[in-house]
Order: C-alpha cells, then structure tokens, then sequence
C-alpha cells in the first residue's frame, strides 16, 4: 500500500453564502490516478481548486477544513502559497498558453522559481520537460514560434510540460480533454499514464471512460458532497452506493 | 413657416398610419384572406411612403429657397450705371428693408422696388412649399395605398426601407467627415498657392504678419511651421511623461489590485476627470501650474517664462489620464482569466503575473490607449491657448514659452479677417498637418487594439 500525499479533512467550501461543498474528506494516494467524478456543478472542480489554493482567486469564496499535503496543512493562512503552488502543477480545462514562445513558456515557471543557474541548464529543463509531455519531437524546430501557434492538443500537451518544468510532486488536471478531439484526447490520457510513474495525479473528468482507463482510484462528487470513493474497478463494476450506480449506468448526470 | 410645417408632417404621419391600418383590414376582410403581414406593418409602409418624399422637399425647400430667391432679386435689379455694389451688402440691406419697412426711409427706389420684389417672392415661395409638401403627401399615400394587398408582404418591405434609413443614418457622420476633409484640403491648396510647401514644412520662422494697408513694409510674412511642430510635440512628450505612467500604473492597480468595492467608486470618479471642460484645465494650469513651475523653475536657477511647455504639458497631461487608464483597465480587464490562473498555478506571484503574462498579452492594446491618447494630446486647443503661449519658439527647454499647433489655428482666426491672406489661411494648412497625424495615430491604435481584440476573442 503506498503512501497518502493529499488528506483531506471536512472541507467546506462557500461562495459567499451559497454552500458548494460540505465536509469533504478524502484520501489521495502517492503515485497514483485519483479521478474526481460527477455531474456538472457537483463540486469536483471546486474542490480540486483547494488543494493548490487556487480558489483563492476568487473573492468571494471561503474555504475551511483541512487539507494536508504530505503532512502539512494547507488550508491556513500561514501557507507559503508559492512554495505550495510549485509543488502542485496544475492543468486547466482550455488549453492556456502564455502569449509567448514554446520554449518561454516552458521556462517560465523554473526562471521565476530561480531553479536554474545557467542558460543550458534552462535549456535542458525545457528540453527534457518537453519530451516528458511527449511533445519535444514535434516542436523541436520551432521553439520560438508562439505557443498559441500550435494545435489544441498541443497546446494542452505544452500546459502540461510547463506544469512540470517546475518539477512538482502533484499534478492536478480540471477536464484537461474536454475541448480536445478524441486522437488529442488518447495522447493526452496516454500520457497520463506514464506520467503517474513520477507524479501524483489528481483529474476531474466528465467522461467515464476516461476516468476508467486512466485513474486508479475513482471518487464520485453530487451536489457537493463526496458520495463514494475507491478503487476504479470497484466504483464501475460494484459500487456501493446506489447513486453512484445511477450515476455511472447514465440514469442522471 | 417651420412650425406650421411641422404640425402639417406630424398630422399626415398620424392620419397616414391610421389610415393604412384601417385599410389593410378592409381589404383583406373583403378578399377573406389573412395578410401576410401584421396591419401594423402596412400602415408604418403608408407611413414611410406619406413622410420621406415630403421631407426631401422640405429639406431641399429649407436649403435652397433663400439663394433661389436672392438670385432672382438680385438679376431684376436696377444697377445704376457707374455705382459699385457689394453683392453682400446689398442682398442685406434689401433683406433688412423688406423684413422691416421703417428701414426703407432714406433708401433708393431702386432699393425699395427689390425689397417689395423680394417679399412677393418669398411670399409666393411659402404657398407653394405648403401646397407641394401636402401633395407629395398625398401622392405617396396614395402609391402606398395601392400596394395594401394581403398578399404583400408589408414586413419585408418595411425591414428593407429600415435598413435605407440605417445606411443613410451612419452614411452621415461619414460624408461629413469627407467634406470637412475636402475643405481643409482646398483652403490649404489657396494657402500653398501663395506660399510655398517646403517653407512652411521646413523654415524655422513663424512671424505670419501680412501687410494690412498698401505699401506697409515694416512685416513680411514668413510661414516656417517647425517652431509650431516642435512645441507641438514638446507639449505632447511632457502630457505622455505624466500621463503614460500614471495612468498605466492606475490601470494595473484597477484591475489587478483593488476590490470590487474601490473599483467601482474609482473608476467613475476617473471618468469625471475626462468630463472637465478643457478650458477649465486651462486656468488650472495658469492660474495653479504655472506659477508653480516658474517658481520651482528659480529654485533650481532656471529662467522660467509665465506660461511654460511644462505647465501645459503636465495639465494635459493630468487630463487625458482617464483615457489611458480606462482603456488599458479595459484591455487588462479582457486578458482571460486562465492565463492568470496557468501563472498562479505555476507558483508566480502577483508581481510576476502582472510583469510577465499580462502586461505582454495586453501590450498591444496599452500601446493602442497610448496613442489615442497621443492623438488627443495633439489636438488638444484650450489648456495650450491658455497656458502655453502663443510665441513661436523653437527650443528643447519645457520650462521656455511655445507654441503649439491648435493654438496658431485659434490665433490666426481671431479677429475679423476676410479668408482671403496667408495668415488666416494658414489655419488650413496647419489643421490639415494636424489632421493627417492625428488620423494616422488613430489608424495605427485601432488596428493594434483590433489585432490584439482578434487574438483573445
């Protein structure tokens, strides 16, 4: 059994008063694919935005509980943000590259964290960030071209080099496919795959399919509350809770 | 006449309505079909047949029938051979005599025989335009009633003649735009013809006094616009160097920075800012800035003039702010929130964001704010007038009197000068120059903001 990397606790978030989640509490595996499941506005997003406090950004909402990352708390206003955020990657629904170059916006995040000494040591992080999101191939002649250049999938696949250029232990993914077509979809969730070698993955996903072939362990979110978590298999073939049966059969959702 | 005129639209726009409503149900309860369209759609199609022919008669009547009648008075006039008549003068005082007949004492008969001419006339003018309007009235209603069949489709007529009047609306603001362009163009063209197009872009002497009486030697024009340019653009450079960063600065505190809350209470008093009248500016920056500056200018043992390009330059400056935060707010504002978010997730600090994602992605936009600001700064009037001087001085020295572009054009036609020497015509042609730059700064900005609206939209 491997370690737990991300503990949450009763975690509840607000929109100002609306309540989206309530008492989240959850355990997420080292190394492994934790996929979060539901019907849209269930709370799986929101709750992934918690991990890298990324909900932060929004005024309104407010977020209490606990959420450990290997045994520290994050949910405190004492968190190094930063420091949290560059250890957790992240990779957004549409694919956001910055309006700059292939190669700068890989090297974004290792120059504003000062990881690199030296031109060449820049050099090889992209180089070798690139080739893990199995993207340096095609792009090796044009590294100067914009990154908005580029395909959707791309695009996406280039998101994902500059999550890890800054080596992160975690990567969490909000519906990294959805607005991917299926061959797009297919790298990306091979990709997945290997990445989940090095890498803590956390991914929200609309498609069953997906979290079926790609996670390990499957937790399916409604109306805010964690319904049912375990392993994959388990949730698809025998779940325990008869709306997560409804849910993956496709009687709601 | 015009009110009289007014009521006799007004009641056949009613009655022509009313009257195509009635009468499309009429019809097509006779024939036992439904039509097509709504009644209400082929009583606004009676409607537009009845109003718009009437009001092109009305409009050509209101522009034309003076001149048409002048002319007419003045080709049966009388001239008594040998006398030298002013046409102008001599139109007015036959107008004034048949507008008031105690004026007629002490004028010739000659006078008096055109006056009562010219009230016949005018008289005759007005039956007719009452009589014609109410017959084009009636001509269009009548064509329009002709067309009320219920198998008419009244709606996609009306929609189409909508979309005339549409075309006609914005063809307005353009056309007005080409004819003002036109007469810079042909009054500059009598200005070039008298002095040449070399000196007045590339000579340094700007002393535009003509001769006013014969044979007055003590002023030869000289028409050399560089000092003017280059006051022009010292103004212009000091008005960015307070506003770029200002304005820049609380463009990214806006939107990057501050609560809903102080949004919405600073911005609004921003753009009251843009709001002040710019005289008002004006003796701000006499009155407050320039004593400021000529002090501070002593302070540190330079010899600074009453009114200074600094003064003017700062206030300026100061004004066209608003322009420059709001629409770079604006541009920062459309930057889309996941890129924000990709930095963030990356472990970058707001700092960081702002200096290397945003302000990348929406330069092209904050350099399309500058340089609408630019151009406003250019053709900016009352602040210069009032603050800046009018001496034409060629220096690189803020805290030295210029003179600007817009305030030559103000100096050159005050005073009651005929259109007829270089010195008033001189106006043109700098407003020309002003004109061509001001365009192109607003072609460049707009299409840097369109390139740059196309890319994230």
């Amino acid at each position: 059994m491997s370690n737990s990397k991300i503990l949450a606790n009763g975690v509840d978030v607000y929109y100002g008063s609306k309540q989206a989640l309530f008492g989240i509490s959850m355990d997420i595996k080292e190394k492994e694919v934790t996929a979060l499941i539901g019907p849209s506005g269930c709370g799986k997003s929101t709750f992934l935005r918690c991990i890298n406090r990324m909900n932060d950004l929004i005024e309104i909402c407010k977020v209490s509980g606990s959420i450990k990352v290997d045994n520290e708390e994050i949910i405190s206003s004492s968190t190094d943000v930063v420091s949290l955020r560059s250890k957790i990657g992240m990779v957004f629904q549409k694919p956001n590259p910055f309006p700059k170059s292939i190669f700068d916006n890989v090297a974004y995040g290792p120059t504003i964290h000062g990881l690199v000494e030296s031109k060449n040591d820049l050099e090889e992080i992209v180089h070798s960030s690139l080739k893990k999101a199995g993207l340096f191939n095609e792009v090796k002649d044009r590294l100067n071209e914009p990154g908005t250049s580029l395909s959707g999938g791309q695009q996406q696949r280039l998101c994902i080099a500059r999550a890890i250029a800054v080596n992160p232990e975690i990567i969490l993914m909000d519906e990294p496919c959805s607005a991917l077509d299926p061959i797009a979809t297919a790298i990306i969730e091979e990709l997945i795959d290997e990445l989940r070698l090095n890498y803590t993955i956390v991914i929200v996903t609309h498609s069953m399919q997906q979290a079926a072939r790609v996670s390990q362990k499957t937790s399916f979110f409604h109306l805010g509350e964690l319904i049912e978590t375990g392993d994959t298999k388990k949730i698809f073939t025998n779940p325990d809770n008869s709306k997560t049966q409804d849910y993956i059969t496709g009687r709601f959702g | 006449m015009f009110f009289w005129s007014l009521v006799l639209i007004a009641v056949g726009i009613f009655s022509s309505f009313i009257y195509g409503r009635s009468r499309i149900k009429l019809n097509s309860k006779k024939q036992g079909t439904k039509s097509k369209s709504l009644p209400n759609y082929y009583a606004q199609y009676v409607l537009m047949w009845c109003l718009f022919p009437a009001l092109i008669v009305y409009f050509s009547w209101a522009i034309f029938q003076e001149q048409i009648i002048q002319n007419i008075v003045i080709s049966n006039f009388e001239f008594i051979e040998g006398a030298a008549y002013n046409e102008g003068l001599l139109i007015a005082e036959i107008r004034n005599v048949a507008n008031n007949p105690s004026f007629a004492e002490g004028k010739s008969i000659e006078i008096i025989n055109a006056a009562s001419h010219y009230s016949s006339l005018r008289q005759i003018s007005q039956i007719s335009f009452y009589t014609s309007i109410i017959i084009i009235m009636l001509l269009g209603a009548l064509y329009a009633s002709q067309k009320l069949k219920p198998e008419f489709h009244a709606q996609h007529t009306i929609e189409r003649y909508i979309q005339y009047i549409l075309i006609f609306c914005s063809s307005v603001a353009i056309f007005t735009t080409i004819g003002i362009v036109f007469s810079l163009i042909f009054e500059s063209l009598r200005f070039f013809a008298e002095v040449s197009i070399f000196e007045f872009l590339f000579s340094t002497e700007w002393y535009p006094f003509i001769p006013i009486r014969e044979g007055q030697t003590a002023a030869e024009g000289s028409f050399g616009a560089v000092p003017i340019f280059a006051g022009t653009f010292l103004v212009m450079v000091v008005a960015m160097c307070v506003a770029a960063p200002l304005g820049l600065l609380t463009a990214i505190y806006l939107a990057e920075y501050a609560s809903q809350r102080v949004r919405k209470i600073v911005k609004p008093l921003l753009e009251i800012l843009a709001g002040i009248p710019t005289i008002v500016y004006g003796f701000f920056a006499f009155v407050s800035v320039a004593p400021f500056v000529k002090a501070f200018g002593q302070s540190i043992g330079i010899d600074a003039s009453p009114t200074s390009a600094l003064a003017a330059g700062m206030v300026m400056g100061v004004m066209i702010i608003p322009f420059i935060s709001s629409l770079s707010d604006d541009v920062i504002n459309s930057v889309p929130q996941s890129l924000r978010e990709g930095s963030f997730g990356i472990g970058a600090n707001k700092a960081e964001t702002i200096k290397k994602v945003i302000l990348p992605a929406a330069l092209p936009g904050i350099v399309g704010a500058f340089l609408l600001a630019i151009s406003r700064a250019i053709g900016e009037t009352m602040i210069v007038v009032v603050a800046a001087g009018t001496a034409p001085n060629l220096t690189g020295n803020p805290f030295e009197n210029v003179t600007t572009v817009t305030v030559q054009i103000v100096v050159a036609l005050i005073g009651d000068q005929e259109f007829d020497n270089p010195r008033t015509l001189s106006a043109f042609a700098l407003g020309l120059v002003l004109f061509v730059i001001t365009l192109f700064l607003n072609i460049i900005a707009l299409q840097i903001v369109k390139r740059y609206r196309e890319r994230y939209e």
